[in-house]
């Protein structure tokens, strides 16, 4: 056995710069995915708290599908069928036009989470608050804007940080969406030096010192904007 | 005197009435109250929850600055009677018609309609995330489209008539029961509706804060606002009122003047229901 191989973390140091690339692509991934995923989930999350019927059955649907499928279909659904099937070109660059269909498919994906984690923040907002922003004549959407939403993003900084966390981690699967991250330069380096310990573990580093802040953020924001009642 | 806010709905579109805080003890509201027109007509409303008929054949006609108290036992559709006339309980029959137009089914003209009438909860309901200022000056600004810093003064205006303008800065969650029923009432008042509706406002009140939000009602009845009151307090209804309704297994028993239904009910309904609140 080549103990010295299975030890040496010179390739890290020889590829830090590549390295550095590939996890500003991830966290590029990340930002963008969070906010479409943010807004498309809260337009989600007003769909199935509706009053129309047919908003709350296409919101229903819509997240029922997302939820259940394996994101590796949907980005594959994204970077095939879209892109190489039905020639869905988002930019000439091959690379900027993967970026999107990458961040389309895991924003759909994730939204459905952050849809159902808003929808449980919802509940915790007193249907009182409710019936009294509706009697000072704010109208549906109004009330929820300026009164359930509020006060159900507070309540649910909590779980839309671990989905957040989730989000980064999912974006190393947008390799089958052939856009190149952390996660595919990682397999690279694999190749060419060998499925060493140190690449591993270099790689899985690099990941924790964006979940981990991302978790204490969102747990240090919970606390910070609990809502008294 | 501590302001004026001009009120919206009273005869001669708006103009200003004077705010007073009651010194004396006597009868607050007039017999014959003035304007006189009806303000708030219920003609055979009808609405069920099941099987249960909450509301039977409802006919109520309530007039310009008069206060009306509906009282009677519980489940009797009197929360119901009174969340009707806004809508936040549809009818399933009959016809609501508020300053002469009938109730809008939904959408924006609903929530115009809703802007017109007060409501005051029994649990408050401020918003939790919003100060008390805040609470009072959302509608203003977001519905009747006033620029924040006249709402911002009416409503520091309506807080100082209620008694809590000092808490203004401060969250829901930081004021005593007394004070959060007072500043929701000033956030009912800042729209200046043209009723307003109470339903059971101090029943979820400490034994002691119940005086405060009852003399703040008080007041309102006293300077000629049309109020329909859901309520449990005898006192008020006989100081404040022009009018009791009784009402029991989702009917209309009796309709009175306090000084006859309190001393002499037509009703056995009343008169059995009178003996057991009043003789504890």
């Amino acid at each position: 056995m080549n103990w010295n191989v299975l030890f040496d973390f010179s390739p890290l140091v020889d590829e830090f710069d590549k390295i550095l690339g590939a996890f500003w692509s991830t966290i590029r991934l990340s930002l963008m995915t969070g906010v479409l995923a943010l807004i498309l989930g809260t337009i989600l999350a007003g769909m199935r708290v509706s009053p129309t019927p047919v908003l709350r059955a296409a919101g229903t649907f819509y997240v029922n599908t997302l939820r259940n499928t394996p994101l590796t279909l949907v980005l594959l659904f994204c970077s095939l069928a879209l892109s190489d099937t039905l020639g869905l070109k988002l930019s000439n660059v091959s690379t900027v036009n993967f970026y999107w269909l990458a961040v389309f498919g895991l924003s759909a994906y994730t939204a459905a989470f952050v849809c159902e984690a808003l929808r449980s923040g919802i509940n915790t907002v007193p249907v009182g608050q409710a019936e009294a922003a509706r009697a000072i004549g704010l109208t549906f959407t109004q009330s929820l804007r300026m009164v359930v939403l509020p006060q159900a993003f507070r309540a649910v900084i909590a779980p839309l940080g671990s989905i957040t966390i989730a989000m980064m981690k999912n974006t190393t699967v947008v390799l089958v969406a052939s856009y190149l991250e952390a996660a595919a330069l990682m397999k690279d380096m694999f190749e060419e030096y060998g499925a060493t310990l140190p690449i591993f573990l270099g790689f899985a580093a690099g990941f924790m010192i964006l979940t981990l802040p991302t978790g204490f953020l969102f747990g240090w924001a919970a606390k910070r904007w609990a809502v008294a009642r | 005197m501590i302001g004026s806010v001009p009120v919206q709905g009273l005869p001669g579109g708006q103009h200003d009435v004077k705010f007073q805080l009651m010194t004396d003890s006597g009868k607050v509201a007039s017999d014959t109250p003035s304007g006189g027109g009806p303000l708030v007509v219920l003609e055979k409303v009808n609405k069920y929850f099941g099987d249960l008929h909450v509301l039977q054949d409802i006919d109520l006609t309530v007039h310009r600055g008069e206060v009306v108290v509906v009282i009677g036992p519980s489940g009797g559709g009197k929360s119901t009677l009174c969340r009707s006339i806004n809508r936040l309980e549809p009818i399933d029959d009959g016809k609501i018609l508020v300053d002469g137009e009938a109730l809008p089914a939904e959408g924006k003209q609903l929530a115009r309609h809703r802007a017109d009438v007060g409501m005051v909860f029994q649990s408050f309901n401020l918003f939790a995330h919003k100060t008390i200022l805040q609470n009072v000056t959302l509608g203003p600004i977001k519905v009747r489209k006033v620029a924040k810093s006249t709402a911002d003064k009416e409503a520091l205006e309506l807080l100082e008539r209620v008694g809590i303008a000092n808490q203004a800065e401060k969250y829901p969650a930081q004021l005593s029961g007394g004070q959060q029923q007072r500043a929701a009432i000033a956030r009912a008042l800042a729209m200046r509706p043209k009723v307003m509706l109470f339903d059971e406002p101090t029943s979820a009140l400490d034994p002691e804060m119940v005086k405060e939000v009852l003399d703040v009602m008080t007041s309102l009845a006293g300077e000629g606002m049309t109020m329909i009151v859901v309520t449990h307090e005898m006192g008020f209804a006989r100081r404040a009122a022009n009018k009791v309704i009784f009402m029991a297994d989702g009917q209309i028993v009796e309709e009175n003047t306090p000084d006859e239904f309190f001393t002499n009910p037509r009703t056995d309904r009343a008169k059995d229901f009178l003996s057991k609140i009043l003789t504890h």
